[in-house]
C-alpha cells in the first residue's frame, strides 16, 4: 500500500502496527511467525524491502530479539513482534534491553494461555508485560492500544518513547486488535523525537569507543547502576501517564479496563444509558506507568470500582495498590480467550450495586445481529 | 633506540582477568594486531557473549557490545543489517556458540551473513569453572564429566567446522590452533582471511581456534599446548573447510592444510 497521508486505510491492527513503525521511520524488523500476529510480519516483508529497509524472518523469536537489540546497539530505529509462547522465549532479551539501555518497540498481540493456550483474545499477558516478565529489576513502557487508529498513534508514540528513555517499548495488543479491520488514519508527520545517539555503535571512527552491555562485575558499580535505572523509571512516572476518563463524572461504578475489554465497558455504559445506572470508565492507555493518581482521584467519590480483564486478574492487582482501601474494587474477568460481553458486564455492576439481587434492571438490546457475541460499540 | 616489537594500539594495556596459560590473550593481541595493520580500528564492532570473554571489551579499543549467551549471531546481524559497509566480528566459546547458541551460528552461516566470527574451542566451560562442552573430548574430565567424557551418556564433541562446511552460506570456515608461534602465525593468517571475506562482502567466514584452558584441563600451560597438538587435533583436524577463493573440500570431505 502507498502511505499517503489524510487517506482513509481499512486495516487490521496488525497491519496498522507495521505501516506506523514504517512511518515513524522503523527501518529494520525481525520476527517470527505466530498466530494471531502474522499479518505484521507479512507486512513487513513486503514493505521493509519497498522503503530500502530490512525485514528478516529470525530463526526462532530469542533470534528475533537479539536482532532486534543489535539493531538498536547500532543506533537504527527496531521492531519485533510475537504473541504470547514468542513473547515469553524473547523475555531474556528484553531484560538484556532493559539492562543496555536500548530503545526498541516490541508489539505483543496477546492469545489464550498459558503453554500453547490457544489463538484467541487474552489479557493474561499483562503480568509478563507490566511486571518484568524477564529477570532483573526493570520496567517496560507498556502501551495499551484500543482501537486500529490507536495501534497506528501508539505506534509513533512508541518509538519515541522508546528513544527518548532508552528503554523498550510494549505494544500491548490482543488477537481481537490485531485482526480486526477498523479505518486508520496515518499522523501527516509522525512526531518524532529521533535522538541523535552518541552512545551508538557505528565504529570509534575520531571518537572514543563506545561500549554496549548490562555487565557491571565490580562490586557496587551494578547497584549504582540500578538506582540510575529506578530514577529514569520515576522520571517515566512523573512524565508519561496517560489515560482516558469515559463518563466517570457523578458515576457511582468506575469500570477499569483496557484494550478490547474497555471497548466492551464503553459499549456497557452505552447500554446503561436513560437506565439511571452511572457507569464511568477509566481507560488506562500506559500500563506502565500506570495511571495511579487518576484512580486515587476517582476512589473518593466512587462507590466501587470494577476492574473488567481477559485473564484471571492481573491488572486488578494495581488498581487495589492504587486505591489501597479508599473503595471496594471488584472484578469481572473472562479467560482462555473468552471475551467478555457488556451484558455480562452491565449484570455485575449490578450485583455489585445490589448483592441481594434487589435491584432489576432492563438492559436493552444490542441493535444488531451481531449482538450475541461480540460487539464493539461505535463510541470511539 | 628504536621498538622492533611492541603492543598493538588497539589492545589496551590493563591486567589481564585471565588464567596464566590461557589462550584468548594471544587471541586477542592477533585482532588487535589485524585491526591496527589494516587500519580499521574506526570501523570495526566486536561482540563479546558471556563467558570467559565477556570483558574482551577491557582488552580492544574498539566499539564493543556485550551479548547474551549464545545470542552473538544474531546481535551482529543486527548491527551488520544497520552498518553494512562496517566490520563486525563475533568472539565466542564453545559453550556459547557449540551449545546454546548453535541455532544462531547455524542460521548465521546458512544466511551468508556478512560477519565474522571467532570460535575459540577450549574444549571446556572456563568461566563457571570447568564443565563438560559440546567439545569437550571423549574420555576428557570435567566436573560434571568427573569419570571422563562417555559417549553412551554425554553424546560425541560436535565438529563445528565440519557441520558448518555443509552450508551453502558459509564462504569461509577455518580451524587452527594456538599450540606453538608457528601455529599461532596460522591463525593471524587464517584471521586476516576472515576479515577479508567481510570486506569484500562474500558472506559468512568462521575461524575455529583450538585454544589452551590449563587451570580446568588441570595441566601445566606447557601440557596443555601438548594436549592440544597431540589430544585436540585427532578430533578437531586443522585446515581449511570452506574457502571462497579456491574449491576445497566437498561437504564433510578432507581438509586442506592452511
Amino acid at each position: 500500500m502507498k502511505s499517503s497521508n489524510n487517506k482513509k486505510h481499512l486495516l487490521t491492527g496488525n497491519e496498522a502496527a507495521a505501516e506506523a513503525a514504517i512511518l515513524a521511520g522503523c527501518r529494520h524488523y525481525y520476527g517470527y511467525p505466530i498466530t494471531p500476529q502474522n499479518e505484521l510480519i507479512n507486512h513487513m516483508a513486503i514493505r521493509m524491502p519497498q522503503v530500502g529497509g530490512t525485514f528478516l524472518q529470525a530463526e526462532s523469536e530469542i533470534a528475533a530479539v537479539y536482532m532486534a537489540y543489535g539493531g538498536a546497539a547500532a543506533g537504527a530505529r527496531v521492531m519485533t513482534s510475537s504473541s504470547g509462547p514468542g513473547i515469553s522465549l524473547m523475555q531474556e532479551g528484553i531484560s538484556y534491553l532493559a539492562g543496555s539501555e536500548l530503545p526498541c518497540v516490541i508489539v505483543n498481540v496477546q492469545r489464550g494461555g498459558p503453554g500453547l493456550g490457544d489463538i484467541s483474545p487474552s489479557q493474561a499477558d499483562y503480568f509478563q508485560a507490566v511486571k518484568g516478565g524477564g529477570h532483573g529489576d526493570y520496567h517496560n513502557i507498556v502501551l495499551a492500544p484500543a482501537s486500529v487508529q490507536e495501534i497506528a498513534d501508539l505506534v509513533y508514540d512508541a518509538f519515541d518513547l522508546a528513544d527518548r528513555y532508552r528503554n523498550p517499548v510494549m505494544l500491548l495488543g490482543d488477537a481481537q486488535l490485531g485482526q480486526m479491520m477498523e479505518p486508520v488514519e496515518f499522523r501527516k508527520t509522525p512526531r518524532t523525537h529521533q535522538a541523535v545517539k552518541r552512545w551508538a555503535l557505528t565504529g570509534a571512527e575520531g571518537r572514543a569507543r563506545n561500549i554496549v552491555k548490562s555487565f557491571y562485575p565490580v562490586k557496587g558499580e551494578l547497584e549504582a547502576f540500578n538506582i540510575r535505572l529506578q530514577r529514569k523509571y520515576r522520571a517515566i512516572e512523573q512524565e508519561e501517564v496517560r489515560y482516558e476518563e469515559v463518563n466517570t463524572q457523578g458515576a457511582e461504578i468506575i469500570l477499569v479496563a483496557y484494550g478490547t475489554c474497555a471497548r466492551i465497558c464503553k459499549e456497557a455504559i452505552r447500554r446503561a444509558s436513560g437506565t439511571g445506572l452511572q457507569i464511568g470508565l477509566l481507560r488506562p492507555i500506559t500500563l506502565w506507568p500506570f495511571p495511579k493518581e487518576p484512580l486515587r482521584r476517582l476512589a473518593k467519590k466512587a462507590r466501587a470500582f470494577c476492574v473488567v480483564e481477559m485473564s484471571a486478574g492481573q491488572m486488578v492487582e494495581d488498581v487495589r495498590l492504587a486505591v489501597l482501601d479508599r473503595c471496594p474494587v471488584h472484578f469481572y474477568g473472562r479467560m482462555g480467550g473468552g471475551v467478555p460481553s457488556s451484558r455480562e458486564i452491565l449484570k455485575k455492576v449490578l450485583n455489585i450495586l445490589a448483592p441481594e439481587g434487589t435491584l432489576e434492571l432492563e438492559i436493552p438490546e444490542i441493535p444488531t445481529e451481531l449482538g450475541k457475541g461480540l460487539y464493539f460499540s461505535t463510541i470511539p | 633506540m628504536q621498538a622492533l616489537y611492541s603492543a598493538p594500539e588497539t589492545l589496551i594495556r590493563t591486567p589481564s582477568h585471565y588464567c596464566p596459560g590461557c589462550g584468548h590473550g594471544i587471541a586477542h593481541r592477533l585482532l588487535a594486531e589485524i585491526i591496527d595493520e589494516w587500519g580499521i580500528r574506526g570501523k570495526t564492532i566486536g561482540l563479546a557473549p558471556v563467558g570467559c570473554s565477556v570483558l574482551a571489551y577491557n582488552y580492544l579499543d574498539i566499539d564493543m557490545c556485550e551479548a547474551a549467551h549464545g545470542r552473538p549471531p544474531a546481535i551482529a546481524t543486527g548491527i551488520k543489517r544497520v552498518h553494512p559497509d562496517n566490520v563486525v566480528f563475533t568472539y565466542q566459546g564453545d559453550g556459547d556458540l557449540a551449545a546454546i547458541g548453535m541455532a544462531e551460528i547455524v542460521h548465521a552461516a546458512s544466511r551468508a551473513e556478512n560477519i565474522t566470527v571467532i570460535f575459540i574451542n577450549n574444549a571446556i566451560y572456563g568461566m563457571t569453572n570447568g564443565q563438560l562442552a559440546p567439545t569437550t573430548l571423549l574420555n576428557q574430565r570435567t566436573t560434571t564429566t568427573p569419570e571422563g567424557r562417555n559417549p553412551l551418556t554425554h553424546g560425541y564433541p560436535i565438529r563445528i567446522c565440519e557441520l558448518l562446511a555443509t552450508l551453502e552460506g558459509a564462504s569461509f570456515l577455518a580451524r587452527t590452533s594456538l599450540s606453538s608461534p608457528k601455529d599461532v602465525l596460522q591463525t593471524k593468517e587464517a584471521l586476516k582471511k576472515g576479515f577479508k571475506t567481510q570486506i569484500e562482502k562474500k558472506g559468512f567466514s568462521l575461524i575455529e581456534v583450538l585454544a589452551p584452558c590449563p587451570v580446568y584441563w588441570r595441566m601445566s600451560p606447557v601440557e596443555s599446548l601438548k594436549f592440544i597438538e597431540e589430544k585436540m587435533t585427532q578430533t578437531f583436524p586443522l585446515g581449511v573447510f570452506k574457502d571462497w577463493e579456491k574449491t576445497v573440500s566437498a561437504p564433510g570431505g578432507q581438509a586442506t592444510k592452511v
